[in-house]
């Protein structure tokens, strides 16, 4: 049997240590469990819901923007918020529960040691369980408006979701390491999360908009090339491959910032917390 | 062969800001600020938690910490289990390390028992084949079979302890690193615990780092022990010959008060201070409700008239608790020595450490002798009633009358 040998040493190296956070895989499985388990206790509908929530958005801006004031998406828009409002969904709790993690974790960072970053991390798997179960409700929904859906599908969807992931994951580190240091950024974050949403394609189109300039500008959000990327293979119209290249660039430049302001503030989070 | 638990030259520096733990931004914001103006404003004081510290563990050894409050033992472990970094040297440990810092550490009120043992044993770093192997194992230690699939909120804070020692008591680590968690719980579920650890360490050669104010707990598992002061190793021995020259430290006044010639007013002098029990045996580590008094020797070198003893007690966080004073009639030359004992209200003393000091006054109040810190002795916790170390018992314990009014 290998000797483990651990060496203790003042901060320096800025080792992302990959091999020890996949040898704490069980730890990660266990706190998202929890998380789940926690979250849906005590509640009767249970993980319904992951999907109801969404269902009932959606009728509201069904009423407000599709009725009232008449915006068009180019295609069914029932299908098109709700497929919208799930992949936000992810995007969303993935980001203000990552965010919080750190925090409402304060009682374990301060007496066990195992790598930090299983925390944030789970706290997206458990928006990620949400997002599969809704996911099943937007199949039933496709199904029930008869809503074509083209081969790209299987390309697409994985991809869209991956985007979102990462997009979310980065942010979600980011705010979670910062949250730690400065407690000002969790009043900071509804606004936030209002100004990404209101910049998401979820109840309009970017389509619709003329200026290249606004596009682009929009982009910028990563959910946007994520979500053009998801409603790809139902709107079976053209698809803004710059918009998705701007999206990505934008979701791997919060992941790395992330990761490497998360990794240099670790060493201080049972100091701090 | 190597040694299990290598520290070299560790040392921990904290910095101390004038304002709370953690910053707001704003702070942030406008110190950079400022400091683009003026030259760097010196509102951060360094302080050091650990200096210097070496000690090297072989394999299977049993080293207690001792120390008082601040000493930097938490500290230590702390590094050693990786949870915070030190500023300078380094540490290694060779082998599978485990820390209970806590017991119960990420226990959840909503999940079941059985949830919860899951979920601790892999924050204690068990994988989950291990804690099915365990898991009948630990059921049976903590006794609560019957409450397993009950959520831990509707747990007892008894069996909550009971489930939480029984999983940590299941862990095979090579080196086991523990904090002051067996100063929880109740006795016979104590002493249970401490067999295991102890069954655990002398079968299978496991090395065990224990911090603890319970000298006792120290004597019984530990062979050799470190004391720590200010952040430094005072004294690193076998168990012994520490416990010992750590409790002697207590009670410095045990040993007779000598000072030079010219200081001895030529009245009465405080000679020898110590700390008895019931059988006025010295002591200075006491169960809650044990009896204990204040021996205090006088001797004179002319013949005064009246006079007063005083003794104040004092604890390190609450300052002076309690005063009392004693008119004494004359003293005359020929006897010499006297000597009287001073019982405290023990009964209402709750566990803590406890300082005196012995004053003699002339009857205008002015002070012929006074010895301060004059002696020390602890109430140890052994006692469920004062189990959570979170709570700020007080300094005395009695129950009071409560009254219902209509």
């Amino acid at each position: 049997m290998k000797k483990t040998e651990i060496k203790i040493s003042p901060p320096g190296s800025m080792s992302f240590k990959l091999d020890e956070a996949w040898e704490n895989r069980e730890l990660l499985y266990f706190f998202a469990w929890r998380d789940i388990k926690v979250k849906y206790k005590q509640t009767y509908l249970g993980i319904l819901w992951a999907v109801l929530q969404p269902l009932l958005l959606m009728g509201i801006f069904y009423l407000v923007f599709f009725r009232a004031l008449k915006v068009s998406v180019g295609m069914s828009y029932p299908v098109y918020t709700f497929a919208g409002l799930i992949l936000w969904g992810l995007f969303s709790s993935g980001i203000t529960h990552s965010s919080e993690s750190l925090l409402s974790s304060s009682q374990i960072i301060r007496k066990i040691y195992f790598p930090r970053i299983l925390i944030p991390l789970s706290s997206l798997l458990t928006a990620l369980v949400d997002f599969l179960v809704a996911f099943l409700l937007l199949i039933i929904i496709l199904i029930l408006f008869g809503q074509p859906v083209s081969w790209s599908v299987i390309y697409s969807f994985p991809l869209a979701v991956t985007l979102t992931f990462i997009a979310s994951f980065g942010i979600g580190v980011l705010l979670a390491a910062l949250n730690v240091k400065y407690r000002d950024f969790r009043y900071l974050l509804p606004f936030a999360m209002q100004l990404l949403f209101f910049s998401s394609q979820v109840v309009y189109s970017i389509h619709s908009f003329k200026q290249q300039w606004l596009t682009q500008l929009l982009y910028c959000n990563p959910l946007n090339g994520a979500l053009e990327l998801f409603y790809y293979p139902l709107k079976n119209g053209d698809i803004n491959i710059t918009g998705i290249m701007i999206s990505s660039v934008s979701a791997i430049f919060f992941l790395v910032t992330g990761l490497l302001f998360f990794k240099k503030t670790e060493v201080h989070f049972a100091d701090l917390i | 062969m190597k040694p299990v638990i290598e520290i070299n030259q560790l040392g921990k520096k904290y910095r101390i800001r004038k304002t709370e733990p953690y910053l707001s931004f704003r702070d942030t914001i406008t110190d950079s600020v400022k400091n683009i103006f003026r030259k760097k404003t010196e509102n951060k004081k360094d302080f050091w938690a650990l200096q210097d510290i070496n000690i090297s563990i072989g394999a299977g050894e049993r080293v207690g910490i001792i120390g008082r409050n601040g000493a930097g033992k938490s500290t230590l472990l702390k590094i050693l289990s990786r949870i915070t970094w030190p500023t300078t040297g380094h540490a290694i440990i060779r082998g599978r390390l485990s820390s209970l810092l806590e017991v119960g550490t990420g226990f959840h009120p909503e999940l079941t028992g059985r949830e919860n043992i899951y979920l601790n044993g892999s924050i204690l770093g068990l994988k989950k084949t291990e804690i099915d192997k365990q898991f009948d194992a630990i059921v049976d230690f903590s006794g609560v079979e019957t409450f397993l699939d009950t959520p831990l909120k509707h747990y007892s804070s008894g069996m909550q302890l009971r489930l939480a020692f029984a999983v940590a008591a299941h862990l095979e680590p090579e080196v086991l690193l523990i904090d002051e968690v067996l100063a929880v719980g109740d006795m016979e579920f104590q002493k249970k615990c401490m067999g295991k650890m102890e069954e655990v360490s002398r079968q299978h050669g496991r090395t065990i780092l224990f911090v603890s104010h319970n000298l006792k707990a120290i004597n019984d598992i530990c062979s050799r022990a470190v004391w720590m002061d200010n952040g430094k190793i005072k004294i690193d021995d076998t168990v012994n010959t520490v416990t010992t020259k750590y409790i002697e430290s207590l009670h410095t006044g045990n040993t007779k008060i000598t000072r030079p010639a010219t200081q001895l007013t030529g009245a009465i002098n405080i000679n020898d201070i110590s700390i008895l029990d019931a059988h006025h045996e010295n002591k200075n580590i006491f169960t809650p409700g044990e009896k204990i008094g204040i021996a205090i020797s006088l001797s004179n070198l002319s013949w005064t008239k009246n006079f007063s003893v005083g003794l104040a007690l004092n604890t390190l966080s609450k300052g002076r608790i309690l005063t009392d004073t004693i008119q004494l009639p004359a003293m005359d030359i020929s006897s010499s020595i006297k000597k009287m004992i001073a019982w405290l209200p023990a009964e209402y003393l709750t566990p803590n450490t406890y300082i005196i000091d012995i004053s003699v006054m002339n009857d205008n109040s002015g002070i012929l002798d006074i010895v301060t810190d004059a002696a020390g002795f602890e109430i140890a916790i052994t006692n469920t009633k004062f189990e959570n170390l979170e709570y700020d018992y007080g300094v005395f314990s009695k129950e009071l009358v409560w009254e219902p009014v209509a």
